[in-house]
Order: C-alpha cells, then structure tokens, then sequence
C-alpha cells in the first residue's frame, strides 16, 4: 500500500506551485477543515511503488494473453507515440476550429475508414467504449421505431450466448430482453428465433462470428426474418477482428452496429480501458447517429452538433468521447492500410485453427468439433472436471504459474467448463507450440498429482484469493487509523 | 434418503413455503437452491407491507459469481422479513429450512397453494433436474 | 505484414496441420455472396516514419494556443512521472482484472484509488471509474431512481447552472427509461440555483436533487442549505464536484447535516492531458448505504488461502456479466488507464500539492478577471465567490471576439450565448496554474486591441448597390 510509505510532513516538492496563496475569496463555510488523506510521499518512493505494482501484472507487452472475446493483440507503440504529440495532447476540446483541422482531419477519416471495412452508410466515433456504443446502437433503433410512430415494439432479442452487455444496453433502452436459444451447431436456433418474432419485436443484437467462436452461417436469412416483422439487425462488433476485409456487417444486412476499437484496431485496453465503441448505421438510421461527428466540405473539416442533426439521440459525453484512442486507433489503420486489414483476420483465423487443431490432437475437446474456428475458439474441460476433479478455474490458474494469461473462463454460460481461446495475429507459431505445451503439461498433472493443478497458483504474487470475505466483509478503501499491515 | 422437510409445500422454483397456523406463511429457498448457488454475500428481502404477486420476483440471493431472483410462491401481503440474514447470508447456507428463512406473508388468494408440490413431488423435480 | 510474425514456413507448416491448402479456404463457412472484395477506398499501408511525419504535420497544424477556456476541461501541469509510469506495458497492455492472482498491480492500484478518491470526496465508498463526468452523472441519476425507494416518481431536479453538456448526455442516457428531467433555474444576480424556483418544488415526489461544485459559471453553491433542503424533502443528494476543488473546498461528504449520498464528477483535472476531450473518467462515490446500487467495477481487499492480503474484483452480482437484463449499468471496460494516471497523479501532488494548485488557479483566475475588468464595458456577471472560472459580459459580440482572439492564438473562452441567451455577450473564461502574468497581460492586450477595433463607429457610408 501507498499509504504504507507515508509519513507526516513529507512531499514531492517538486510538483506543487511555489506561489501559496490562501484563496481568500472562498468564504470559510464553503472551506474544507481538513486536509483530505492523501499519501504523503517523496517522488522516488512513488515512482518505485507503482513500478512494482506494475511488475505484478500479466500484459500483452509480457505475457501471451489470449483472453477470448477480448482481442489482446500487439499495441504499437507508435499509436501512443504519435497521439501523444503535444499539439494533439494540449488541444482543448472546445478549441475553435481554426485551431481542430488537424486534429478533425483523422478523426474524419477514421469514419471513412471505418464505414468501407464495415459496409455501414456513415460512422459516429463519439460513444466511450464498446457498451456505450451498444446504448447508443439501441437507442437508434428506438429512435427509428418513434419516429415511424411504432412505439408499441417493446423486446429486443439477445442470444442466450450473447455477452452481458446486450441484454442490460436493451433494458437501459426501455427494452425487455429475450432471450433466444443456441442450436447445437452454435448456429441460432432458426426455429425458436421464428416462435419469438412478431410485431412487439423491436431488433435483434447478435454477434458474427458469434460468442461461441463460429461464423453464423444462416445469418441472411435471419436479416429477412427479422426484417420481415419489422425489426432491426444490430451487429455487436467484439469480434470483428475475425472477419476483417473479408466480410461485412453492413453486406450481412445488419442497420446498426458498433465496433471495439480497442479490440479491432488495437489500442490499448490500460487495465481495463479506455476503449472506444464507435457506431455505423444504415442510412435509415442515419439521422440518429450520436453527437458529434466531423464533416468535411472539401475545404474545411466542422463539426456536426445538436443543431445540425435534430434527430440525433443525442451527445454521450461532455466532449467528443474518447478522442486520444480514436488517434491511437487512426494510426493502427493507417500503419495497417488496407492489405494490412485483410492481413488482421487471416492470420487471426489462421492461429485459432492452427491452435484449436493442435489442442484437439492432444486431447482436448472442442465445444463445436465440427465447425471451423474463427479467429477465436472454445474447449470444453467438461470431460477432465469429471474424471479428474479437475475443472475450467484450475487449469486456468495453473497456466498463470507457466506464465500465460487464461484464456476467458465460464463464457460463454452455455458450454459447461469452457475456454474461450483467442491467440490473435500477432503471435507467432513458436509461442502457440508452447502454448500447445504447456496445456498437455497441466494435463499430466491433472492426471497424475491433481493437488498441484487444484491449488494453483503458486507462483505468483497472491495465491487463490477469498472472493467470499471480500464480499461479505467489505473492504473497499483504506480510511487511516492504523498504518497498513504490509 | 430425502432431507426435504414434509411439513411445508414447495415452488419449481426452489422456494418453500410453511403455513404457520396463524393466518402467516413463512418463504425462503430449498437447501437444494442454496447448494446451488454456493457461499451467498447478500441477501435484497422486499419491504414488509408490500404486496407480492404469485411468480413475481421480490428478493435476491447472490453469492460471488451469480445472483438468482426469488419468486413469490404466492399472492399476499409481506408482513416480516428476516432480518437476521442483513450481515450474516451465510445463515441461509448453513440452515435454509430453519434460520435462513427470508419473509412472512399474509395470504390473499388461498387457491394458489394447491398449484405448489408436496415435499415428494418437489425430490421428484428434483431427481428430474439432476 | 505490419505487426504479423509469420514466415513462409509457418504458413506452410500451419496450414498442413489443419489440413487446408490455403489460408482462404479457413473461411470457407462464410456464405460466398457475403464476401467482400478488396477495401479500395482505404488507403495503402504506410511505414511508421511516414505515418510519423503525417502525423506531426496534423499536430503542427493545431498550433498551441494560449489557452483560458476551461468548462469542464482544465489544462493542469501533470508531474512527468504520472505519464512515464502509466504508459510502462504493465499497465498499458493489461485488461480487466479477470485473473485477480496475475493482476495484483492494477487491482491494488484500483483499491488505492478507491481510498484517495473517497479522501477526496468525503463519502464512504467509490467505483473504479465510468467513462467521463457528464455519464458518471447520468449513472448517478440512474442509481438515484433505483436507490431512493420512497419516492415513485423518477423525477430528477436538474439545475440550469449545472454544465449544459452534462444536461444533455443525461437526457440521451435516461430518457428511454422514462425518467423526467425537471430543470431549476439559476439566479440572475448570483448565477446560484435560484432558492426561489427551487422552492416551488418542496413538498414534491423527486428522486434526487443534483447540485454542482463549482457550477458551470464557476460559482461556488450554497451546498450545506441545498443539500438539506433535499433531504428534507426526501430527495437523495447527488454532488457533481471538480475533484481538484474538492482539495480546496468542503468535501461532499460533509455538506450539510448528513452529507451528499451520491458525488460524481470529471476526474481529468487529476492527471489526465486536455487531449481534444478525452480519454478522460468518471467518478462516482456514495455512501456505505448505496454500494450495491453503484454501476461499474469496484475492487476489495481480502486475503489468499495463506491469509496473505490481496486484492479482487467485489460485488460482482450488480455487473452485467452476472445479472445481464437486471445489472446496475451495462458498463464493461472503463477508464482504467486514466485511473492508473490520476492515482499516481494524486500520489505525487498531496493533499498540500493538490491543495495549492487549487488556490494558484483560484488566485489566477482573480488575476485574469481583474485585468479583464479593467478594460471599458468588460465585467463580471455574477457577484459572489467561484473557484476557478467566471462569467464576464463583453461590450462587443462575444463570438467575434473570440475569433479575433482566436485569430492572435488566444483561446479567450467559451461563449455562452448559444445556451445562456439571457447572459448577452458572455464569456466563461479560466486561469490554470499553469497561466503565467505575461499570459494573462497577452491576454488583456489582445482583448483590449479587439474591442477597440470593433467597437469603433461602423462606417457611416452605405455601399451603393
């Protein structure tokens, strides 16, 4: 703990103001009395606390982390390199335009580009992250049913694979969620989707390829089913990496979809964000796109606000969103260009068949044996936690001891004892070997000394962590009292 | 050999329900459903006064990794709630037929209790789901 | 193959062991009428230098103007060791903690964050961050309806002198679930919430009242009597506060009798680079009370099986991933990075060095105001105390002038005509700490040379068409 270096009286001098002034025009009513309980350390004991903090991560830069659903490719350094430029990093988000045409410039053309590899009419890059795109994708949707005074759609259909997100981004729409069963093909279930149909149906939300790792190949029919009642297709971009340059949402009929930038187009995921959940829409869904947006005439780039487009559902953030990954996302895609963008779903497909196929032969069993992988997978451990007593959570901590993140565990919630395995492309065959490696290793010795694999892990920092008492017995922030206990 | 109590009826939902002979009914959930769900943290009863509807949600379970709703097995009225279990779930793990018990109600629509299973039709459901 | 490790060989290697011919062929389940040809219209890949010089160019051409606009965005010094440490690859490249035990680093850092942001605040609990201010308080006023069980309404009081921006995003985020935004106004003399019109409202069935801190205009609310007043009237309290005041000014936690139950608020000025509006985060803290109803992730302490202390993710049954349909918000990723920037942010400043930034932009700002106020026709429109911003009336056209000012590199600030018709020509001006005397005297010379250039007597002559 931070607090644990810190003593009374001591400063990083070096960051505060010389100048003191007593802000005497603050009246004392509205005055603190106290000092707030901040740590009270010297610049070096911070820099060295943080830097061991950081030590005890997995990440990208240090470890394979192929966490399914979750795209942990290579973050270039030069995405944050150059959007760290100080002109892009002091601009203020209300500058004049005068001084934004830069700045505007990639943002416009990140919205182009955005709208070829997605086959959408026109592209809003303002939501935060990939559920405030799927709130604002839903809201057009709702938008679109008002406007044509069809307000009496009230369900939008999720499968029962589909991440949690989709369900709560309907209900914050006002939507109840249906649920729609998954076929044992890990196709949707064309029949139960036809029982559910009808005219209370707002839209559908679905993912292609889908949460259990397979290309949804009955997808055009599905779009005219749901057309035909007069619903919507929304089109949940988690796993575009997969079908980048090869295939389009907009071309498989879908009206609104969002993408994950920092799956996608690889920016940083920094411990659990920013992202940035930018939306596409067909052109009947055009006038509901979120605020702001840029235009270009030609000559000069402005932006397009609540003034310009009435029926916009409206602005997400206070400014534009999470413009600084939008930069770093602009760069991935111009370093890529657009043989670089083909390349990002070959080679990711290429690893997750390579990988699958490797596992398979060593013992392990795949969810949908049958079906080609896309560019991420599902074993099921389903088979070992009944011989061995040794389930999804021990392998998945056992493999942190070989130094490998866990691939995703227990999603999707369908496919009992589940590994969601997503290598991506920028491995290379020599690390999805060691890979293959380590898995028949964790296998002998689930066969062979069973406790070693249950009480995983053992080399890192903490072992197994009591998620009980930390959530009976809530501790949540440290207020003082006694120094920390180290 | 059943541990399922014979003096109380059951929903396919895994709640009990005993008639305490004086116009009350007590609610919680199976030890079956407690199993289920593992180490509970919390436990969201409804608000005594509130009128439930027969199959409506009015409280919560959770444990770590899941939260599961509890369905009212009858229409009525909430007149208590344990409020025993505010700081101490696991009571509910450790005894869900006796001081896990979760809210009493006061019936409105008596008829309902025949559309609940005895404790041999709910082992049947039971033994079907296994 | 930017960023693709593969050779020849490996594909070679690959593709037999799969048992396909070609790496096409892996696509072979996607219906063949659904694929698409070449993306013509994005352009080739290009190397990193030239990205690079494309890149400085577009940053060249923004310019660095002298910078005296805040409204919601301030221009801080953030110590180099902030940036240095949050960019090392731990950090950068790791995601949500998933596995607590190979994510210690950013699950502890997230417990100290949690610690100083409830110091800061004064309340009992915080998240581990939303996405920016203006959702954090759409999130608050979500968590409000669901919270505030005695009231039926889900009505919300909404005052004017609350950022017009954050206005805006809480009426896209909640008005599909039928929440009714009610908007209090502001005091034409103090630019206060009006305690008049609030008045009007007593008595009624509200969820929640929010009150900001400084507001908008920069002024300092009265919010012991606001916060009361909403309890009183069995409204939850809902504080937006700038997190840097809160150094400086009585922490939400304490307003009042019995404090706010909800604060919230933009957490750039603590560590994170103006950077065209983001990526930027949301806090939100409330009281012991409310933690279940708190959207987003929260992180506990506990310990491992040998009793060591550890960190995880807590109270995960409130999350989407666990109740999907009945979560307390559909929040997934949020802003982690920013966190890890304002904690080490925080941790370099102090409470003193947080403290005395706070009162060198409070006494810039006096600076500015005074030199502004100097000039003929420039002067303040609200009387009373702010923190760091305030609303001044020009006796030219507020946008004109800025674009004169624009024009000598001068951001002078936001005009407040398009939203606050009322307030005339105003401008909502700011003075960072980092704004030197030269700064601000650029500042009142270029002003003054603008409204003497357009004040002057329009050419009587009308052009003869």
């Amino acid at each position: 703990m931070i607090y644990e270096h810190s003593r009374e009286g001591r400063r990083a001098t070096a960051q505060a103001p010389l100048e003191t002034t007593e802000a005497a025009g603050i009246p004392a009513e509205l005055r603190r009395t106290r000092p707030p309980l901040l740590p009270q350390v010297s610049e070096m004991q911070a820099v060295r606390h943080f830097t061991r903090l950081s030590q005890k991560n997995f990440s990208i830069d240090t470890q394979f982390y192929p966490l399914g659903s979750c795209t942990m490719k290579y973050n270039p350094r030069a995405c944050n390199t150059l959007a760290s430029l100080p002109g892009l990093l002091s601009r203020h988000p209300l500058a004049p335009d005068t001084h934004s045409q830069g700045f505007m410039a990639c943002l416009y053309e990140l919205q182009e580009i955005l709208k070829t590899v997605t086959g959408m009419h026109a592209v809003s890059l303002t939501p935060a992250a990939g559920a405030q795109g799927e709130f604002a994708g839903v809201a057009m949707i709702r938008a679109y049913h008002d406007a044509r005074e069809d307000g009496a759609r009230s369900e939008i259909l999720v499968p029962d694979a589909a991440h949690g997100t989709n369900p709560a981004s309907a209900v914050m729409c006002g939507y109840k969620a249906r649920e729609i069963p998954t076929g044992a093909d890990g196709d949707i279930d064309i029949e139960a989707l036809k029982s559910v149909l009808g005219p209370q149906t707002a839209g559908i939300m679905l993912t292609n390829p889908s949460t259990v790792g397979v290309f949804e190949r009955r997808i055009k029919e599905i779009a005219e089913l749901v057309h035909a009642v007069g619903g919507l297709l929304y089109y949940d971009g988690a796993n575009l990496n997969a079908i980048l340059g090869k295939v389009r949402p907009g071309d498989m009929g879908f009206d609104v979809i969002h993408m994950n930038l920092h799956k996608t187009f690889s920016t940083p995921h920094g411990g659990g964000g920013p992202g940035a959940g930018p939306v596409g829409v067909s052109k009947r869904l055009e006038p509901y796109l979120p605020v702001p947006m840029v235009d270009f005439d030609g000559s000069d780039y402005r932006w397009l606000t609540e003034i310009d487009r009435p029926d916009s559902i409206g602005r997400l953030s206070a400014f534009a969103g999470n413009a600084g990954v939008l930069i770093r996302a602009y760069v991935y895609a111009r370093l890529l260009g657009r043989e670089g963008m083909h390349r990002v779903s070959e080679f990711s497909t290429l690893n997750a068949n390579y990988l699958l196929k490797r596992l398979m032969d060593a013992g392990f069993d795949a969810a949908y044996p049958e079906r080609r992988a896309s560019h991420e997978f599902i074993l099921t451990l389903k088979r070992q936690a009944k011989e061995l007593g040794v389930n999804t959570m021990d392998f998945a901590k056992r493999l942190l001891d070989y130094g490998v993140h866990a691939p995703t565990t227990y999603f999707p919630l369908l496919v009992p004892e589940c590994l969601l395995v997503e290598p991506t492309e920028t491995e290379a065959k020599e690390d999805l070997d060691n890979f293959v490696e380590i898995m028949q290793t964790i296998k002998q010795e689930a066969e062979n000394q069973p406790e070693t694999v249950k009480q995983a892990p053992h080399t890192m920092p903490v072992r197994r962590l009591d998620d009980v008492r930390a959530a009976r017995e809530l501790d949540l922030a440290w207020k003082g009292g006694e120094q920390p206990s180290k | 050999m059943s541990n399922t109590p014979t003096d109380r009826r059951y929903a396919k939902s895994h709640e009990w329900l005993k008639d305490e002979g004086d116009g009350s009914f007590t609610i919680g959930i199976t030890d079956h459903a407690q199993e289920l769900l593992g180490d509970l943290v919390f436990v969201d009863l409804p608000e005594v006064g509130a009128s439930l509807e027969a199959g409506s949600d009015c409280a919560v379970v959770e444990s770590v990794k899941a939260a599961s709703d509890v369905y009212s097995p009858v229409t009525g009225e909430v007149i208590a709630v344990n409020e025993a279990l505010d700081g101490a779930p696991e009571t509910i793990n450790e005894d869900a037929f006796g001081a896990g018990w979760m809210f009493k109600v006061k019936l409105t629509e008596s008829g309902e209790l025949d559309n609940l299973l005895d404790a041999t039709g709910y082992d049947a459901l039971l033994a079907e789901e296994a | 193959m930017p960023f693709i490790p593969h050779t020849e060989e490996d594909i070679r290697e690959m593709l037999a062991a799969i048992g396909v011919g070609h790496i096409d062929a892996l696509f072979d389940e996607i219906p063949r009428e659904l694929r698409c040809g070449e993306l013509e219209t994005i352009p080739p890949g290009m190397p990193e230098m030239e990205v690079s010089r494309l890149m400085q160019a577009r940053a060249r051409a923004d310019g660095q103007p002298l910078c005296f606009i805040g409204a919601g965005a301030y221009d801080h010094h953030i110590p180099a060791a902030v940036w240095e440490l949050a960019t090392r690859g731990e950090f950068y490249t790791a995601y949500t903690p998933y596995q607590a035990e190979a994510s210690q680093g950013t699950l502890q850092l997230l417990y100290e964050y949690q610690s100083m942001m409830t110091a800061l605040t004064g309340m009992d609990v915080s998240n581990a961050s939303l996405y920016d201010g203006a959702s954090a308080l759409a999130e608050a006023v979500l968590m409000a309806v669901r919270a505030n069980r005695k009231s039926k309404s889900k009505r919300i009081l909404l005052p004017r002198s609350l950022h017009p921006a954050y206005r805006r995003v809480v009426h896209t985020i909640v008005r599909n679930q039928r929440i009714e935004l009610v908007e209090v106004d502001y005091d034409a003399n103090t630019g206060l919430i009006d305690s008049a019109d609030l008045e009007t409202h007593g008595g009624e069935d509200f969820a929640a009242l929010v009150i900001p801190q400084p507001n908008f205009f920069g002024v300092l609310e009265a919010v012991d009597g606001l916060t009361d007043w909403a309890h009183q009237n069995g409204m939850l309290a809902i504080a937006v506060v700038n997190p840097l005041a809160m150094a400086l000014l009585k922490p939400a936690g304490e307003w009042g009798e019995q404090g706010a139950d909800i604060c919230c608020g933009e957490g750039q000025p603590l560590g994170a680079p103006l950077a065209s509006g983001g990526p930027y985060f949301g806090f939100l803290c409330s009281t012991d009370k409310l933690v279940r109803q708190i959207p987003g992730r929260i992180i506990g302490k506990t310990v491992d099986v040998e009793g060591k202390t550890g960190y995880a993710l807590t109270l995960q049954a409130r999350e989407q991933h666990i109740r999907r349909s009945k979560a307390t918000s559909n929040i997934c990723t949020n802003q982690g990075l920013m966190v890890t920037a304002a904690t080490i942010h925080m941790t370099l400043m102090g409470a003193e060095g947080l403290q005395r930034t706070a009162a060198a932009c409070h006494a810039n700002t006096d600076r500015l105001i005074q030199a502004l106020t100097a000039l003929p026709g420039v002067e303040p429109v609200f009387e009373g105390a702010v923190f760091h911003e305030r609303v001044l009336r020009l006796p030219i056209e507020a946008k004109k002038a800025l674009r004169a000012l624009a024009a000598h590199n001068v951001l002078g600030g936001v005009d407040l005509s398009a939203d606050y018709p009322a307030l005339g020509d105003a401008l909502l001006v700011c003075a960072t700490e980092l704004r030197s005397e030269d700064d601000i005297e650029n500042y009142r010379a270029k002003l003054e040379r603008v409204i003497q250039s357009q004040s002057q007597t329009p050419c009587q002559l009308k052009p003869d068409w």
